[in-house]
């Protein structure tokens, strides 16, 4: 074998070898992570962390029931805000809008997905925490819920878009209205790829501790209603976390654990939902 | 005695219908539509020049020629549908059954004027719901399952669907598909149905079913086809209108733009010199 050549399949062999070995770093973080959780955190996921209140420290027996509620009712409140003004953006933006607002309209989008989310928890202070003059799950969900918007916008926007032309073209020419053809056709034709959206925004924003700190703040017992300080799965695991309690420790391990298996969950769904196959084969 | 009848005709004739008398219609027939000096443009392109053409009722009219020479933008401008593309323009009148189409509702001349387009483009619902989809976003008020089986009989494919209404449009085969369209228009009983080269994606067999289908479809509603195969023209139309680059060139009786065209192009095109 020449030299030239031998050192080709060395180069080869190398270069091989290290994007397997990227690859596989890429992958084996997400493993990492859950594996130290559940080293860490497995064994304080009991009934109790489901379904009691904190107890103070020296106390054994607590659990996050408050927090895990509180998420819940945060993502409510965020899904129901952000979810429809994103959905709808998209129907503007896909349908009706000319080319020059729609470059605007996906520039500013972006820009906002891309916006670091405390500056998004200071923006929902400020628009909501002032006026009321307290934290509350309403800011919280507010602040959440303005994160969704982008990441509903631009992809539900893109699978309205991959509806076909002739499928438009079709119910118009029965004497459909655009609005008409957009609720009975396009959006049925685009409905599996914007649910998927849609809990992929929702599993996004469900693991944010940022914008919650400045506008659900935190409770140690339940949250009644919408209007008071709540605690949340993320910002306990940060408090938690910042303690010099061993137990708070575990606890907060478990609740990271909890957090990512329910983020894990909604991925799957969204990906299993898409791949049943798209509702509308290609022209 | 032909050339003293066009010569005849050419004297009597309104502008706007430019047919000529056949051996079997010596009076023009009745118009459902008329074009008048349609001129058309995309953006700056002009597509169409001083069209005129009358559609008889309860006939079956071809719009044959070469690509590009402007016949599905022609079928396109009968029921407005040219509309949907932001850069298209047009001058000219249009009318159906005597109105002006461009000064009605778009959605209402739409019921009247169906359309089948050159892919099948059933919607992703089940096969029954495809077909009662005109009626229901037009708040009909016939009974829907009566009015689904009868344009599912019109359009030749109740037998082959009858057990399966509900199962989705996907699952049939791409003529079947086809004929579900030609249903689906049918079932809110447009008085014209243009149809933009229904055959191209089929094989012959759901071909020669279509064609069958139209024939016999005359006697619901006036018919308007775009086709790019002569044979098909010939066989299945009562008339012929042969354009080329966005010209008109003869519009006649099927057999006599055939058999004697008039126009020396319409003879090369169809004796197959281009095209």
């Amino acid at each position: 074998m020449n030299p030239r050549l031998r050192w080709r399949k060395f180069v080869s062999n190398f270069m091989l070898t290290m994007t397997g070995c990227c690859a596989l770093i890429a992958v084996s973080v997400l493993f990492f992570i859950l594996g130290n959780l559940v080293y860490h955190g497995g064994t304080s996921i009991n009934w109790n962390f489901f379904t009691k209140l904190p107890v103070p420290v020296g106390e054994t027996g607590g659990g996050m029931a408050n927090a895990i509620v509180g998420s819940a009712k945060l993502l409510l409140v965020a899904t129901l805000f952000g979810v429809p003004i994103g959905f709808l953006g998209a129907v503007y933006l896909a349908e009706f809008s000319g080319n020059k607002v729609a470059f605007v309209v996906r520039y500013a989008a972006d820009l906002l997905n891309g916006a670091p989310s405390i500056v998004i928890g200071i923006f929902a202070f400020t628009l909501v925490v002032r006026p009321f003059k307290h934290f509350s799950t309403l800011a919280g969900g507010v602040a959440l819920g303005i994160m969704m918007i982008p990441i509903t916008l631009r992809s539900t926007e893109q699978f309205l878009l991959s509806v076909p032309r002739n499928l438009r073209e079709g119910a118009m020419a029965l004497g459909a209205s655009k609005w008409k053809t957009i609720v009975t056709v396009i959006v049925p034709a685009a409905y599996r790829g914007i649910l998927t959206a849609i809990l992929l925004a929702f599993a996004r924003v469900a693991g944010e501790t940022a914008p919650l700190i400045f506008t659900a703040l935190g409770n140690s017992y339940w949250s009644h209603g919408w209007n008071e300080p709540t605690a949340s799965l993320p910002v306990v695991i940060w408090n938690y976390a910042l303690s010099a309690y061993d137990d708070w420790h575990r606890q907060a391990w478990a609740a990271g654990l909890v957090l990512l298996a329910l983020i894990l969950v909604i991925n799957i769904v969204a990906r299993a939902i898409l791949s049943r196959g798209v509702s509308v084969p290609r022209a | 005695m032909h050339a003293s009848v066009r010569q005849a005709v050419s004297v009597n004739i309104t502008p706007p219908v430019t047919t000529s008398a056949s051996r079997e219609t010596s009076a023009p027939a009745e118009m459902r539509m008329t074009v008048s000096k349609l001129n058309f443009w995309y953006g700056s392109k002009q597509t169409l020049y001083d069209v005129n053409l009358g559609i008889a009722t309860s006939k079956v009219t071809a719009l044959i020629g070469p690509s590009g020479c402007g016949k599905s933008t022609l079928l396109r401008t009968l029921d407005r549908m040219h509309e949907t593309v932001r850069s298209a323009r047009l001058e000219g009148e249009i009318l159906l059954d005597g109105k002006n189409i461009f000064a009605q509702d778009v959605t209402s001349l739409r019921r009247r004027v169906g359309m089948v387009f050159q892919r099948p483009n059933p919607f992703p619902k089940s096969i029954f719901e495809n077909v009662a989809y005109g009626l229901r976003i037009n708040g009909s008020k016939l009974p829907i399952a009566e009015a689904v089986e009868k344009s599912l009989r019109h359009a030749a494919l109740w037998d082959e669907v009858k057990d399966q209404l509900h199962k989705s449009a996907y699952d049939l085969s791409g003529g079947q598909q086809q004929r579900l369209c030609i249903a689906r228009a049918l079932a809110v009983e447009p008085e014209v149905l243009l149809l933009d080269e229904p055959c191209s994606a089929l094989d012959p067999i759901s071909t020669a079913k279509i064609e069958e289908l139209l024939v016999q479809l005359k006697d619901l509603c006036t018919i308007v086809t775009v086709t790019h195969n002569m044979q098909q023209a010939a066989r299945i139309s009562d008339f012929t209108a042969f354009l080329l680059v966005g010209q008109l060139i003869e519009f006649s009786p099927t057999p006599q733009l055939f058999t004697m065209p008039s126009d020396p192009r319409t003879e090369a095109y169809i004796t197959g010199r281009f095209g």
